[in-house]
């Protein structure tokens, strides 16, 4: 096998395929490092080779040998895979790399495919490679060489060649190759080694098959699992397990799948994947928000972060409560704390002597005390004085006459003798005892520095003695004695002389009992024997003789007192005894102590202390640590200066004592008083705090230690224990400034916080101001913390605590929010009240309707008058008075004021909801156009700018709350009329077609033809023109038209009025209770020539204007306001009977049209009113009311409701209203068959048709008031028929359904219309079925039109309401002309009971009768008078200029005519009334009508006679005739008749 | 330049055109006498400027809305401005020095006059829009003052409206801008602020102090007051 490779490589060289240059592009992605190993692996093999080549052998044998390979190439190719038996073929010609292959094969059979490749590679290397001759290298190859044969060895070797081979770098092989060749250019010309040859050309799918060879394309497919997966491993699922695995990182699918392809071809690629058989990857770190906040920059151009924000310093302030006022903050202020030095009045370090010293100290000091109170000195005085006075009394008494104030002293003074000798004796044994103890301490010092042979403290004791002389010294023991035994003597003497009484008493007593017993033993004697048992029990209950008390001896006594005086005195004659504490003793210096005193002192030298000081428990500096003297003294000498902003709380002093190097011990703390404001810095004295410890210390040596117990007695008896106890010196005071001014907070400031406060203010005081509220908690608080009930700081406490503690005191359980209003209220509320200017600002503010609107409240007091509230006072008043004047008739003052109530209440309720805004009502916004507007408004581009049929365009409107006087004007468009009244010739003589009566068909069907007489050929000749004109007016203000001529005249002029709201108030809620009402007048202008002297006649005509009222349209304000426009042809209300006029009714009679006919009924005009600009009317309030009806009902009723009006939104659906209650109730329940008032019925008959006429007009006759006016707000109240009889008054439908409900009553088929009609807007009307024939009745006039009547002012009709049911209209139009009123067509008239939902049977709201006062003829004719003066009155006011004068025939004459005219309701009277007036007044021109109204109140009566216009008359000989004439009907339903004519005399 | 045509829903009315006070003429003729019964509050001044970034080309108006105790005896009660455009150098305010003069009188403090400037300008398709309302009380110590007001606009009620009104140009106004004086009803509305108008007024009173009002500062040494409005930072 060795010598197999030849050395023939020169000649393989040539043919030498283009493998490396393939090869190598297959592996370029390996590392350096490898490529490094490689080389050196490299190099290894070259070794070899160079070895192999140096073998010379014969080259047959090596083709042979080649040819050898080649069969086992073949026979491996089958085992192998393809491209390895292609690599093979190609390098099959090279004969000695076969042996390469050898080995790679076999390693390849056990290895991974991935071994296959370098083959070629190593053969290529064989080849070609240019060794350096390197010696390691080639032994190494050598040794290899030689091992070669070993089989495990080779095979090593070659994974690991093959491994680095293949990385192989292309310009390696490029420098080996030129090496090669420069082996051969020597000697040889070029000739020799170029070969021709035809350029190579590979197929293309042969290139691709090489790619396909070299180049690994991962593939995109899925892996499967068990690929990825280590041996037989199923895979795992974390997630399914429960475990949390997160979300991965999305990676698409296919660059998941060639990224596992990948991986898997890399050696240990499994590793890459988990359990699951996915790549291992960590939960997706994107979290969904940024975390970190977004920084906006306040200035442009500079980072935000960068940015700097300046805020200003704050001082530091601890805690608020003890915050110095920042009010008058001076700066700083200053406490000095100076802390001088520390006198230990117990160490551990104590020798034996120290304790007996400190005692005697101690003991000395309080001698020193005590001498310099000298009590006993003091006691001694006193007693003397007292002495002296009571001797001084007795001896004044016994010389004059005893005084009863010295009587009664003496044994008061002897009282406090006693007292004061115990006292004396008390003090002066404790006296003696002291100097006893002292001596003995002494003596105890003394004893113990002899015992232990040295000295520790200078302390030395010397008692000086005061020599006294002996014989005053005894003299005054002596007396003192004496004195002592004489007194001592009188109180017993006086204890005897209490005894002795006490005895005799008692002796008495017993004497006497004595005696009973003695008389009742004889008694019993002369009795008999069996009562002796009795006896005995007497005998037994004998009594003991009392004994007489001893007298005292005086020698006890004496005996007694020297004792006590030896005890407690000094002894006559003995030397007065003064101690004398020095500290002049020498100490032992410590070389002569013994071994444990060494040690002591030793052990007090490293001792050394510190203060520690803290202000508000916070350390704020220490003294220096300063070495304890042997003495037990510290000194420290320092001075801290506190400079403080906080009110100090608490001053602490800490001691601590070190041990050498060592640890540090607190031995106590003491608290420091917070020196007085007084107390400033050099004024302050020093003060000793004691202090002591609980520490326990024991020491080894002669130290006593502390809390340790020791005694001075050698066999340990009598012990002691002692604690470090001590007195630091120190002051605290408040520093001065540099201009000498105490830096010391505000007193006031002291006061802060709760425990000072306590001192200064009462605690009962303070109750419920300051938190102190808890009664309990403080008188708890108060009982633990043991005050001292005695210190004048705790008086108010101990007050507190009394009350609390004897609870008396009620903690008030109230609170009371503004317990300081009274001392802020400058004036009573009794003054407030009286204050007019006050009241006035207040009733402005309330809305009172007098005062809302007052400009500029006076000033001053005095100048409001008392006027300004007249009004209103009287209104007040009047709310309950009723005042008949106003009204002439009491029932209706009655009823006006019940009005006036329930319009007050209701405006109440409305003046609350007008403060409630709607977003309308202050922001204007455009809205939403649906796409419906957008569409059309599209469509409208393309229109022409001035469309032949223009439309009319919406007016702006405007909220009436920005508007002012002067901004709204009454437009007024007076088109046209028809068939206005003609003049008569004053001549003519008209025969009188009579009609009656009238009968339904007749008025509809049938044409009167009978009544057109007027046929004469003349009168279209004859006829007079009337000139008539309109004159239209409204709150006084008057406007007139041109003049136009004939009855049909053609104005078409536009007037304006302007529009004042009353007080100027231009609110929506004002502008509904606007009562004016808009007069349209029609008026005939007559020319007279009114000079007609026939001398004049040539120089010109004058003429004379008079104007005749011929009729009128009264439209009031509030239906414009809610109609914002009022268009259409209305019947002109022109007076039955109107004088020199008649009506054109002839005309066109002939040709017997309907439509024609009914025009000739009356005269129309034709109107357009309109306010400008628009308002907008108030939204009603939609307020949700009580109700009683029927849940159920009430929805089916809103359900109903809504139906209908999504269908017809136009068509109001009434289905409930509102009561005078303010209740809802169910609209049916308002119909109900009611009985016409007798008399009415009585009237006529027999006539139903008549009948119904008059009802009809009854019902007109009461007054017509619109709710908006009574209610302002729009909510219709509906009020019961006898509610509405008994009000006389209301609006439409009242009117309808009390003249529904009579003609129930009447038994005729009714039906409630509610519509829409002209000029009143949404209105209520009555049909009635007469004769198969549909009427339509006008409650209001009391007029009647049959269905198709054009004229009819109701123009459509919404629904039909009867007493069980409420019909829809669900017709296509709802013009009464164009409808069919069968509401038995459900198709077209949808009700509201039907099978679904029957009808209850709902009650009727309304009495079961309606109950008719009588009318009051008595009480008609007064007021007829009545109103006929005012009336006349009024006239005269209104001609101020000239003189009225009134024609009392002609007045009579009207005045009869009038009953006549209420009998026949007006109708065709006229002629033969108008006939019987020319026959009586045949010479006058008269011009007049009568007036017929309902009567409510005067003055519409005034205001309608004014809008005639007939006082306007100024012919200069006029004369006047009023006649005024009352119908009374039942119920005190009036009708009102006036007759206003003016009469000019013919010439 | 464009005058505007018509002021929008407000009808101009002078106050000359007002009747003044006419039952009042008796307190008034008595205040000559020693011990007057009303004061009187003289206002002049300026609308300087106004601050509208990206608004060009306003004009505003203003308006006293005053109690009813408040009578104006001389000068303009409501008032319009030309337009002004902004300058094309730095301090791009719009400068309208508009003069302010007006003198009330009145018997009593409540209802002190306040002035109503609403600002109004073409928006991008040139249709004349509200572009801020704003009111402020005439300062009531006597002297100069100077009043920054921040100005507002109401606020479309949806989306869909704040879209059409902007595309329309018909933009939600107040239907009286003396409503911007009242507090009342307020709470309907929804606003956007909008930009700063600066006022000077210089004001002088007559018998206040003699009725009991004393409106002058303590310390007289410095009569004029740091405006308070001064504190709202300038653009």
């Amino acid at each position: 096998m060795a010598a197999a490779p030849s050395g023939a490589a020169p000649a393989a060289l040539r043919d030498l395929p283009p493998v490396p240059s393939t090869s190598r592009t297959g592996f370029a992605e390996f590392s350096v490092r490898e490529r490094m190993r490689e080389k050196l692996k490299a190099a290894r093999s070259k070794a070899e080779i160079t070895l192999l080549q140096e073998d010379p052998s014969p080259r047959p044998r090596r083709l042979k040998s080649i040819r050898e390979r080649k069969t086992e190439v073949r026979l491996d190719k089958a085992s192998d895979n393809d491209k390895f038996s292609q690599t093979q073929e190609d390098e099959s010609h090279l004969p000695s790399k076969m042996k390469f292959c050898g080995s790679v094969k076999k390693v390849k059979q056990k290895s991974t495919f991935q071994n296959d490749f370098p083959s070629a590679e190593e053969a290529y290397n064989f080849f070609t490679f240019n060794f350096d001759p390197e010696p390691e290298s080639i032994k190494a190859g050598a040794r290899k060489r030689n091992e070669l044969n070993e089989e495990e060895e080779a095979e090593e070797e070659c994974v690991e060649t093959h491994e680095d081979e293949q990385e192989e770098d292309e310009t390696d092989e490029d420098v080996c190759l030129v090496k090669d060749d420069d082996l051969f250019i020597i000697g040889q010309t070029a000739e020799d080694f170029l070969v021709m040859k035809p350029a190579d050309c590979e197929s293309y799918s042969e290139q691709l098959k090489k790619e396909k060879e070299f180049l690994f394309t991962p593939s995109m497919l899925a892996v499967p699992t068990s690929e990825k997966m280590h041996g037989n491993m199923q895979p795992r699922y974390l997630e399914d397990e429960g475990l949390y695995t997160g979300e991965r990182p999305f990676v698409s699918q296919s660059n998941q799948n060639i990224l596992e392809n990948r991986i898997l071809r890399q050696e240990q690629g499994k590793e890459w994947f988990g359990d699951d058989g996915k790549i291992l990857a960590l939960p997706n770190p994107i979290k969904q928000s940024s975390t970190r906040p977004p920084i906006f920059s306040l200035e442009e151009g500079i980072a935000p972060e960068l940015e700097t924000v300046y805020r200003k310093a704050i001082k530091m302030t601890a805690a608020n409560q003890y915050l110095v006022g920042p009010g008058d903050l001076q700066g700083p202020f200053q406490l000095d704390i100076d802390i001088s030095g520390l006198i230990f009045t117990h160490h551990p370090c104590f020798s034996r002597e120290h304790v007996l010293a400190a005692k005697l100290a101690q003991l000395y000091d309080q001698y020193l005390a005590r001498k310099q109170k000298n009590l006993t000195r003091l006691l001694t005085d006193k007693l003397h004085a007292l002495r002296n006075a009571v001797q001084c009394s007795i001896d004044g008494g016994s010389a004059g006459v005893p005084s009863p104030v010295a009587q009664q002293s003496i044994p008061e003074y002897k009282i406090e003798i006693r007292q004061t000798r115990r006292l004396r004796d008390a003090e002066q044994e404790k006296d003696r005892m002291l100097l006893k103890t002292i001596i003995k301490v002494w003596k105890q010092i003394k004893s113990l520095r002899d015992f232990q042979k040295f000295t520790n403290t200078p302390m030395k004791l010397y008692l000086r003695k005061e020599e006294i002389d002996q014989r005053l010294d005894e003299k005054a023991y002596e007396a003192e004695i004496q004195a002592e035994i004489k007194e001592l003597l009188e109180e017993c003497m006086e204890e005897y002389e209490k005894k002795m009484e006490e005895y005799k008493t008692e002796l008495q007593e017993w004497k006497s009992w004595k005696k009973t017993q003695k008389s009742k033993k004889k008694k019993k004697k002369k009795e008999i024997h069996e009562e002796e048992s009795v006896e005995d029990c007497d005998l037994g209950e004998e009594r003991i003789k009392p004994i007489p008390p001893k007298m005292a001896n005086s020698l006890d006594i004496e005996q007694q007192v020297r004792e006590k005086a030896d005890n407690c005195r000094r002894k006559p004659g003995e030397p007065a005894l003064i101690p004398e504490l020095v500290l002049s003793g020498s100490i032992t210096p410590t070389e002569l102590c013994p071994r444990a005193e060494v040690l002591r002192r030793e052990d007090v030298k490293k001792r050394s202390a510190f203060i520690k000081v803290l202000f508000n428990s916070k350390e704020v500096s220490r003294t220096a640590t300063r070495p304890i003297s042997s003495d037990f003294r510290v000194h420290f000498g320092q001075i801290f200066n506190l400079q403080i902003f906080n009110w100090p709380e608490s001053l602490k002093l800490q001691i601590y004592e070190t041990m050498g190097m060592s640890s540090t011990t607190l031995l106590a703390e003491v608290f420091i008083p917070v020196p007085e404001t007084t107390i400033l810095t050099g004024s302050a004295p020093m003060e000793e705090i004691e202090f002591s410890s609980n520490q326990r210390v024991m020491l080894d040596h002669e130290g006593v230690g502390s809390g340790v117990s020791f005694s001075f007695e050698a066999d340990g008896s009598n012990k002691m224990t002692l604690m470090t106890s001590g007195k630091v010196s120190n002051s605290v005071s408040w520093a001065v400034g540099e201009k000498g001014i105490p830096l010391i907070p505000p007193v006031s400031q002291q006061n802060s916080g709760i425990p000072s406060a306590l001192k200064n203010i009462d605690a009962i005081a303070s109750i419920g101001t300051s938190g102190l509220t808890d009664m309990k908690k403080l008188a708890k608080w108060a009982a633990e913390a043991k005050l001292d009930p005695n210190d004048p700081n705790n008086a108010a406490l101990m007050q507190l605590i009394m009350v609390a503690t004897s609870g008396e005191a009620h903690v008030p359980d109230f609170f009371r929010l503004e317990q300081l209003q009274q001392e802020f209220n400058f004036v009573s509320d009794e003054e407030f009240n009286r204050s007019k200017r006050f009241r006035l600002l207040q009733l402005r503010n309330g809305e009172v309707a007098e005062f809302r609107n007052y400009k500029q409240v006076p000033l001053h007091e005095r100048e409001i008058s008392e006027k300004i509230f007249q009004d209103y006072e009287k209104r007040l008043q009047e709310r309950d008075v009723i005042d008949s004047k106003n009204y002439l008739d009491a029932h209706r003052a009655v009823v006006a004021n019940y009005l006036q109530k329930v319009r007050e209440s209701v405006i109440n309720r409305f003046l609350i909801a007008k403060h409630h805004f709607l977003l309308s009502d202050l922001v204007n916004e455009e809205e939403i156009p649906s796409l419906g507007i957008l569409g059309l408004s599209l469509f409208k581009l393309a229109e022409p700018k001035r469309p032949l049929k223009p439309r009319r365009k919406e007016r702006k409107k405007v909220t009436a709350q920005n508007l002012s006087d002067g901004d709204i004007k009454l437009l007024v468009n007076i088109v046209r009329a028809y068939d206005i009244p003609v003049r008569k010739p004053v001549t003519s003589k008209l025969q009188q077609p009579s009609k009656s009566s009238r009968s339904f068909n007749e008025m509809f069907a049938a044409s009167p033809s009978a009544q057109s007489p007027m046929d004469s050929p003349d009168w279209a000749f004859n006829q007079v023109l009337v000139r008539p004109f309109v004159e239209v007016s409204f709150q006084r203000t008057v406007c007139r038209t041109t003049t136009a001529e004939g009855p049909n005249p053609n104005w078409n002029e536009e007037l304006e009025l302007p529009f004042r709201a009353p007080n100027g108030d231009y609110s929506t809620h004002s502008l509904q209770s606007v009562k004016d009402e808009v007069f349209i007048n029609i008026f005939d202008e007559v020319l007279h020539g009114a000079v007609e002297d026939d001398h004049e006649r040539g120089s010109g005509i004058r003429t004379r204007v008079e104007r005749h009222w011929l009729g009128c349209v009264k439209i009031p304000f509030t239906t414009i306001y809610f109609q914002a426009r009022i268009d259409g042809t209305f019947k002109v209300d022109i007076p039955p009977v109107l004088l020199g006029y008649s009506k054109e009714k002839n005309l066109g009679i002939e040709t017997g049209y309907d439509s024609v006919r009914n025009l000739s009924e009356g005269s129309y005009i034709t109107l357009f009113i309109t306010i400008e600009p628009q308002l907008i009317p108030g939204e009603s309030v939609r307020e949700k009311f009580d109700t009683q009806e029927d849940e159920k009902l009430l929805q089916a009723a809103e359900k109903y409701e809504a139906d209908c009006t999504s269908k017809f939104p136009s068509r109001q659906c009434l289905t409930t209203v509102i009561d005078l209650n303010g209740k809802t109730v169910f609209i049916t329940r308002y119909i109900k068959p009611l009985n016409p008032p007798q008399e009415l019925l009585d009237a006529i008959p027999n006539s139903s048709q008549t009948a119904a006429e008059l009802v009809a007009r009854y019902v007109a006759l009461i007054p017509f008031l619109p709710d908006s006016v009574s209610f302002a707000g729009i909510c219709d109240l509906w009020s019961t028929s006898d509610q509405f009889l008994y009000l006389l008054a209301g609006d439409e439908e009242e009117h309808a359904v009390l003249l529904c409900n009579y003609f129930l009553g009447m038994g005729k088929k009714a039906w409630l219309i509610i519509g829409n009609g002209i000029p009143e807007g949404p209105t209520a009307y009555v049909l009635t079925l007469e004769q198969s024939q549909y009427v339509i009745w006008n409650p209001s006039t009391g007029y009647f039109y049959g269905q198709y009547d054009t004229f009819c002012p109701l123009q459509n009709v919404y629904c039909l309401i009867t007493c069980d049911n409420i019909w829809f209209n669900m017709q296509e139009y709802d013009s009464p002309v164009r409808i069919n009123f069968d509401v038995s067509k459900p198709k077209l008239w949808k009700s509201f009971f039907s099978r679904s939902l029957p009808y209850p049977g709902l009650c009727s709201v309304q009495p079961e009768e309606l109950v008719y006062q009588h009318s009051d003829k008595a009480a008609a004719v007064e007021l007829q008078g009545r109103i006929e003066k005012i009336l006349k009155d009024k006239i005269m006011e209104w001609r101020p200029r000239h003189l009225t004068r009134w024609n009392r025939y002609c007045t009579s004459t009207l005045r009869n005519f009038l009953p006549l005219l209420e009998q026949n309701q007006g109708k065709d009277v006229e002629d033969d009334h108008q006939a019987e007036l020319q026959k009586q007044l045949g010479d006058y021109r008269v011009s007049g009508f009568p007036i017929h109204m309902p009567y409510s109140e005067v003055g519409p009566l005034i205001e309608a006679v004014h809008s005639t216009g007939v006082h306007t008359i100024d012919v200069s000989n006029v004369e006047f005739a009023l006649a005024v004439y009352i119908h009374a009907y039942p119920q005190n339903v009036l009708s009102v008749w006036i007759y206003v004519a003016s009469l000019v005399r013919n010439r | 330049k464009r005058v505007p045509a018509a002021a929008p829903s407000v009808s101009m009315a002078t106050a000359g055109a007002r009747p003044l006070a006419t039952g009042q003429a008796a307190p008034g003729a008595m205040a000559a006498a020693g011990s007057p019964s009303v004061f009187l509050l003289a206002v002049n001044g300026q609308i300087e400027s106004g601050q509208f970034p990206g608004f060009d080309d306003l004009y505003c108006k203003f308006c006293f809305v005053y109690g009813q105790d408040w009578v104006p005896t001389a000068g303009l009660e409501e008032g319009i401005s030309q337009i002004t455009s902004k300058s094309d150098v730095a301090p791009t305010t719009l400068v309208w020095n508009f003069p302010i003069d007006i003198t009330f009188k009145s018997t009593n403090p409540s209802g002190w006059p306040q002035i109503v400037v609403s600002v109004y300008g073409p928006d991008f398709f040139g249709n004349d829009v509200v572009r801020g309302y704003g009111a402020v009380h005439v300062p009531f110590t006597p002297g100069r003052h100077t009043r920054t007001i921040a100005m507002f606009v109401p606020e479309s009620t949806s989306r869909l409206q704040k879209f059409t009104s902007w595309f329309t140009g018909r933009r939600p106004e107040f239907t009286d801008p003396k409503v911007v004086a009242q507090g009342e009803g307020r709470e309907v509305t929804r606003v956007r602020s909008q930009g700063f108008v600066t006022i000077s007024f210089n004001v002088v009173t007559k018998d206040m102090k003699k009725l009991g009002y004393d409106v002058s500062p303590s310390d007289m040494q410095n009569p004029s007051l740091v405006p308070v409005a001064e504190g709202i930072h300038r653009y």
